[in-house]
């Protein structure tokens, strides 16, 4: 029987020239899994995403992907992999248009990306916002757009593992359930998403199942359910902590919270 | 001074500030691509005349085959001074990049001396005949030849810019690496390729002028601190600038000629060069920059 596990990482350390941060990661996503990962603030969460993608060298433990060690890859490689990264700040060309940085996108593609019309409509019909921004250039765009350019250009990749760095980050509610409203969508067209989030609470109710990391290693695994009701992840992430931190005055209380 | 003197000058200005845009191209490209700047960019100037000088001479090819084989050479010098000097060294500050290119320049320009000797000499002009008369100034053939072989290089440059998909992963390296790789690109083989182009726009300089003005082993560093003074007042950003300033700075030194004295001649890039970057560092047109989202 086939590894159901699309992405397993086992034992995973690696960290920035000699300053450690990940001390042994285990954490797999099945295929067709939408997978949330949860941490504090400097947690790993990042470099671990970075890692797999090979723009930070794993020192111990391995990356297996469909199948294959890809602990030593390089970026431009693991997207030809089928590995897309939706990075942290997202990582536009700025100064090039919207179209440009879809069909960069499709890069790695190579000639076969000649047929990406099609994908640019899929991207479209996905986020329709970006259609009349196509010769606008990446930085002209709101931060909501320029997140779903951010994911449209990982998808131009076809990749069949998505690896999304907190795709919510400053934007406003109604444009964070716009973009996790196309997660269903990505599942459907047979996509795996690993996902990275601060907000926990909209990041669970996507997802299948979570982690939760702590200082590099991950300290807690679930079904998003069984985090959702777990006592320490709704008072650390799902802000219990602050409702419970706030007497009945709403002056906060001494102490820790833990 | 007559109109037709001040023409002459113009014309002597535009031709200088033709080869001066190629070169400052060369500085701008591999700048953006980089972020360092290349000084044996006057090399691969050097490199074309003296490579087209000994294939006519000694290989005894015929000019038409000696010009394009020069060009061929120095690329290939272009591309592997990026690989063998440069690649193994990128994790190093630009600092230190751009020393590289110094000694890489000094090289060069020992190996050239090597290689073809002290002594100055010249290519035969492209087509032979008389000067073309234009409203009382005179025109050689070969400038047309700098001027169509600059026109020819732009127009080659903007296709391959705006047109084609190694054109579009140049522009997205130069704006980020990072960027870059994670859309599949081995911005390595771009930045190698940089250097390729900058060599080819440094030569066909070379070849171009060569038959107006004598060449040697060592005029490498003198036409690039004038394509460094070019690519300044352009402000290191698009490649329209970079032009502009090559132009600016031919016709500035050709008129300080006319009017002031011939005798400072070489002094005015370095006064341009000082001017801009006490006065104006954004350079004349204000940099492209290297923003990022
Ligand atoms: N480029 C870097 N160089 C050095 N240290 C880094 C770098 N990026 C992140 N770190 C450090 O690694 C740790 C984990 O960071 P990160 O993976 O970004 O955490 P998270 O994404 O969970 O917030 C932090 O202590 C951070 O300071
Ligand atoms: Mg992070």
């Amino acid at each position: 029987m086939p590894d159901p596990a699309l992405l397993r990482v086992e034992g995973l350390h690696a960290g920035y020239g000699r300053v450690p941060v990940l001390h042994g990661v285990d954490l797999h996503v099945d295929r067709g899994e939408i997978v949330t990962l949860v941490g504090a603030n400097g947690a790993g969460k990042s470099t671990l995403l970075r890692t797999i993608v090979g723009f930070v060298r794993a020192s111990q433990g391995r990356i297996v992907f469909d199948g294959d060690d890809i602990s030593r890859i390089v970026p431009e490689r693991a997207v030809r992999r089928g590995i897309a990264l939706v990075p942290e700040g997202r990582m536009l060309f700025g100064p090039l248009t919207v179209e440009e940085n879809l069909r960069l996108g499709a890069f790695a593609r190579g000639r076969e990306s000649a047929g990406h019309g099609s994908d640019l409509e899929g991207v479209f019909a996905l986020f329709p916002v970006l259609r009349d921004r196509t010769g606008q250039t990446a930085s002209t765009l709101s931060g909501g757009e320029q997140q779903m350019l951010a994911i449209g250009r990982a998808l131009m990749s076809r990749p069949s593992l998505l690896l999304l760095d907190e795709p919510s980050l400053g934007l406003a509610p109604k444009v964070i359930a716009e973009i996790f409203g196309t997660l269903g969508v990505l599942r459907e067209q047979g996509l795996t998403v690993l996902l990275v989030e601060q907000d926990v609470k909209v990041a669970l109710r996507h997802s299948d199942r979570g982690y939760v990391m702590r200082t590099g290693t991950i300290a807690m695994t679930g079904t998003s359910a069984d985090l959702m009701a777990d006592d320490d992840v709704r008072l650390i992430y799902l802000g219990a902590w602050h409702e419970a931190a706030l007497g009945g005055d709403g002056t906060p209380m001494t102490g820790d919270a833990r | 001074m007559g109109a037709a003197q001040l023409l002459q000058f113009t014309i002597a200005g535009l031709k200088n500030g033709a080869i001066y845009a190629l070169i400052a191209l060369g500085f701008t490209i591999v700048y953006a691509s980089t972020g360092i700047l290349n000084f044996a960019q006057g090399e691969f100037y050097m490199l074309g005349g003296m490579v087209a000088v000994w294939a006519l001479r000694t290989l005894g090819l015929p000019l038409l085959a000696a010009v394009p084989a020069a060009v061929l050479v120095t690329v290939g010098v272009g591309a592997l001074v990026e690989r063998l000097a440069l690649r193994p060294r990128r994790a190093e500050a630009p600092l230190v990049l751009i020393i590289i290119t110094i000694g890489v320049s000094m090289l060069l320009q020992s190996l050239a001396r090597h290689l073809f000797g002290p002594n100055e000499v010249a290519l035969p002009p492209f087509t032979a005949g008389p000067s073309i008369t234009f409203f009382g100034a005179a025109i050689e053939r070969q400038t047309l030849w700098v001027w169509g072989l600059t026109a020819v290089a732009l127009l080659v440059l903007w296709v391959l810019y705006t047109r084609t998909k190694l054109g579009l992963a140049m522009r997205a390296t130069a704006v980020s690496h990072d960027s870059s790789r994670l859309v599949g690109i081995d911005t390595a083989r771009v930045v190698m390729v940089t250097f390729a182009l900058a060599a080819a726009l440094g030569a066909l300089a070379g070849v171009a002028v060569a038959p107006l003005t004598q060449t040697a082993y060592d005029v490498g560093a003198r036409i690039g601190l004038k394509g460094f003074a070019a690519a300044i007042l352009g402000g290191l950003g698009g490649p329209v600038a970079a032009v502009a300033g090559g132009l600016v700075l031919g016709l500035t030194e050709s008129l300080s000629a006319a009017f002031i004295s011939s005798t400072y001649k070489d002094a005015i890039a370095l006064v341009v060069l000082l001017a801009v970057i006490f006065l104006k560092p954004s350079g004349l047109f204000g940099r492209a920059g290297r923003e990022k989202v």
